[in-house]
């Protein structure tokens, strides 16, 4: 039951994990974030099972944080959109010397 | 400073220990109206710099004579040699007051505690006693006659009130060195005049050789300063004080007689007198200190300055006669430096030059009278060297000075300085002519003048110090003697020599040039006349017993005065030698006694002098323009004995090749090149490493993956 579990998480981590890497589209890539958070709550989830409710409690923490992050995150892809009518990462190479 | 500044200049101290008779008379004031005349004057100096620097920046025509204005020549006239006399004449009193004191102890007058760490303090006092004040009344008295000249001489030069304030200075420095009661206070006055010596030869900076000259001087005494420095450790280590009379009276029982340590003092104290008063092998600064003002000469590099080596001998008599080794040392080289700058003077044309080898090889009979243990005839000759080296050099000033008028008055470039352009002086400057031939038989020790009496006395004491009983090396101090009397030969000669060459004979300075030569103004030979005076009754106050006996007519007065005045001082050192030694000779290595020697070398000199006039006369001097290099030997003593070109292949050469060598390897090669490789090697890495940061998000985002599973495999693993 848990093995099945901590499986489906590992793979929704995965996926997350490969479309942060090869995807170019910024609400993708954010999407794909949510999705390696999911995956981890999902682990939290199962390992409570166990280890008793800590498991569960964390997970609240987790999208409680995963909440402002979505706010803030997709408040600047929107004025990056704005700004350049574009969401390809391609085109923003500001994080640079 | 705990005393006010009326409290030194009028109570004379806060204390005067063991002045039972001897009151003091404004000491303080003695020291500070110099330091006053330097103020004074070097304000009127700064004033008159900024004006000149005005002028320039403006454009407008610099006036380089300004002779005529009160500011920059009158007051520096009046303030100048104002403040000497002053000086002179509290000297004179305190003189006079001492004179009758009999004082046996010499009067320390504390101000206050200069520094105190733990337990070594050194306090500003003076310290008044029979040996400074001879040296105050040299310094002050012929200090001022020095100044009074200087008014003519350097009546057109635009410097004027900077060069008094620099002469001043010196006083101020030379008298610190004298009346200072302890070593580090003395060191004050030491480095003082070494400093006024250095701005006074560079005194015309704008002359590169001129300043170098100065450089030269100041870097040879160094050498000479730091011989001085580390007697000064050894003595606090030893006494853990520096004051000149608890030293003298603990001197006995702390050290050995002959000891290690009494030695190492005293060698280092010669060092350091070696330097300061041009010996071998630290003589070279002073021929080249010639490049001075030649009041300069007179005062700094003949009478006053260069006699401190000497004075620190004779004042240090205590730890000298403990040390006989040193001793020897002292005179050994005092003996080889008055004979070997006597010859170099043979040969050379410079009148300035002359002298200045002149004084060298005179400083040697100095050393040689302080190292046989006769301090007081060191001391005799220091004074009537002071007398009759100044009147020389002050006769070359006038020289100069009248050469110089004639060359600028047809715009020839001719050297003013160099004797083959002279000859014939005697009909158009008659007085100095005459005082300078007073000095002249006075340094060539001729009977009555002043040279005769010191010098022969030096003379005599070497041969009896070689002669009692237990004297260390008897072979030893009868070359001494011998040299000593060979190289006063050579001093009657090359005098003479000088003195035919410049007033005897044709005139060779130029047919239209010799209309203008004329006798110098009376503010210039008037000091002239006064050291005659001086040169000629000079050796008088200290005529030894021996030869009293024999010249008839002589008061007790003068019987040895200066030996009996300055027997407080000597005593104990003459005591140690007396316990050491044994008695002094009565007769000479090779028979006769004293009144046969001082006879016979007056006569040789005498010989001499008559004999060099009629060969230097009969020779063909042409004018420098026409002369040719001598040959042979006498193109050695030409070129000072190579001396100069040997330091400078021995010394100065592998000095800036050594130092070349830190600056272009070890400094711009090793030490910068690390300090430089770190940064370029940081900035290298940066580079390199910066390649990393593309700005492309999925970059950054495999890179973090790829780490995290590198920090995942290896805590797994």
């Amino acid at each position: 039951m848990i093995t099945d579990a901590l499986v489906l998480s590992a793979f929704l981590f995965v996926i997350g994990t490969f479309g942060v890497l090869v995807r170019r589209n910024a609400i993708i890539m954010f999407l794909c974030i949510e999705l390696q958070l999911n995956a981890v709550n999902l682990t939290f989830v199962a390992f409570s099972q166990l280890h008793g409710i800590d498991g569960q409690i964390f997970v609240f923490f987790v999208m409680t944080v995963a909440a402002a992050e979505a706010a803030v995150g997709l408040a600047i892809i929107i004025s990056i959109f704005r700004h350049y009518e574009t969401v390809n990462v391609d085109n923003f190479k500001l994080l640079r010397w | 400073m705990h005393a006010s500044l009326a409290a030194i200049l009028f109570q004379g101290g806060q204390e005067a220990a063991g002045a039972a008779h001897f009151e003091p008379f404004l000491p303080g004031l003695i020291v500070l109206l110099p330091l006053l005349g330097f103020v004074l004057n070097g304000m009127l100096a700064l004033r008159h710099a900024i004006a000149s620097a005005k002028v320039v920046r403006t454009g407008g025509e610099l006036d380089l004579n300004e002779g005529g204005r009160p500011s920059t020549h009158t007051l520096p006239s009046l303030i100048g040699p104002g403040v000497m006399l002053l000086a002179f004449v509290i000297t004179l009193v305190n003189f006079a007051r001492m004179f009758g004191a009999h004082l046996e102890e010499p009067v320390v007058i504390t101000y206050w505690t200069w520094m105190s760490t733990g337990t070594f303090a050194v306090d500003a006092a003076l310290q008044l006693d029979q040996l400074s004040m001879i040296m105050m009344l040299i310094v002050t008295g012929v200090g001022f006659l020095i100044h009074v000249f200087s008014v003519g001489y350097m009546k057109d030069d635009s410097g004027y009130p900077r060069y008094f304030a620099y002469l001043n200075l010196f006083i101020f420095f030379m008298l610190v060195l004298v009346m200072g009661a302890s070593y580090p206070l003395m060191f004050v006055g030491w480095e003082g005049v070494g400093l006024c010596s250095y701005l006074l030869i560079g005194f015309w900076f704008s002359d590169r050789e001129k300043a170098d000259a100065g450089k030269k001087a100041f870097i040879v005494n160094r050498i000479g300063d730091l011989g001085f420095l580390v007697a000064m450790f050894f003595l606090f280590t030893t006494f853990g004080t520096l004051d000149f009379v608890p030293i003298f009276a603990g001197a006995e029982g702390a050290l050995v007689y002959g000891g290690g340590l009494v030695t190492a003092i005293t060698l280092f104290f010669f060092l350091g007198a070696a330097g300061k008063s041009a010996q071998l092998p630290l003589y070279v600064w002073l021929p080249d200190a010639m490049a001075g003002p030649t009041p300069v000469s007179a005062l700094i590099h003949a009478a006053t300055m260069v006699t401190a080596g000497v004075y620190l001998v004779a004042r240090s008599s205590v730890l000298f006669a403990l040390a006989p080794v040193a001793s020897a040392t002292v005179a050994g080289v005092g003996v080889l430096t008055a004979l070997f700058a006597a010859t170099i003077a043979l040969k050379q044309n410079d009148i300035k030059k002359v002298l200045a080898y002149s004084t060298v090889s005179q400083l040697g009979y100095m050393f040689v009278g302080v190292g046989v243990g006769a301090y007081s005839a060191g001391i005799f000759h220091l004074m009537t060297h002071a007398f009759f080296k100044a009147l020389l050099f002050l006769g070359a000033g006038a020289v100069i000075h009248s050469m110089h008028v004639a060359y600028h008055s047809t715009h020839s470039h001719e050297d003013a300085q160099d004797m083959r352009n002279m000859g014939g002086l005697k009909k158009h400057m008659p007085i100095t002519w005459a005082t300078m031939w007073i000095a002249t038989v006075a340094i060539a020790g001729i009977w009555p003048f002043a040279g005769f009496f010191s010098k022969d006395e030096i003379i005599w004491q070497t041969a009896a110090f070689g002669g009692a009983a237990n004297a260390p090396y008897p072979a030893l101090y009868m070359m001494f003697w011998l040299i000593a009397l060979a190289a006063a030969l050579l001093t009657a000669f090359y005098m003479t020599r000088m003195m035919v060459m410049t007033f005897h004979g044709e005139n060779r300075t130029g047919a239209e040039e010799e209309k203008a030569l004329q006798e110098a103004p009376p503010v210039m030979w008037a000091p002239l006349a006064a050291l005659a005076v001086l040169a000629t009754v000079g050796g008088w106050v200290n005529v030894s017993e021996h030869l009293r006996e024999t010249l008839l007519g002589l008061g007790p007065l003068t019987s040895g005065w200066l030996h009996e005045w300055l027997h407080p001082i000597t005593e104990q050192a003459e005591h140690i030698q007396e316990v050491n030694l044994g008695a002094l000779a009565e007769a000479s290595p090779i028979g006769g006694g004293e009144v046969v020697w001082a006879v016979l070398s007056g006569l040789a000199a005498l010989a001499v002098v008559a004999a060099s006039f009629r060969f230097v006369g009969a020779q063909k001097v042409v004018p420098a323009s026409e002369d040719v290099e001598p040959t042979g030997f006498a193109k050695v003593l030409y070129n000072k004995w190579y001396v100069d070109e040997f330091y400078d292949r021995i010394i100065v050469q592998p000095l800036l090749a050594t130092s070349r060598f830190c600056w272009k390897v070890i400094d711009a090669g090793i030490i910068d090149g690390f300090v430089n490789g770190v940064g370029w090697t940081a900035r290298g890495v940066g580079f390199v490493i910066s390649m990393f940061q593309t700005g492309t998000l999925n970059t950054y985002a495999f890179i973090i993956t790829v780490g995290v599973l590198v920090i995942l495999g290896v805590s797994i693993f």
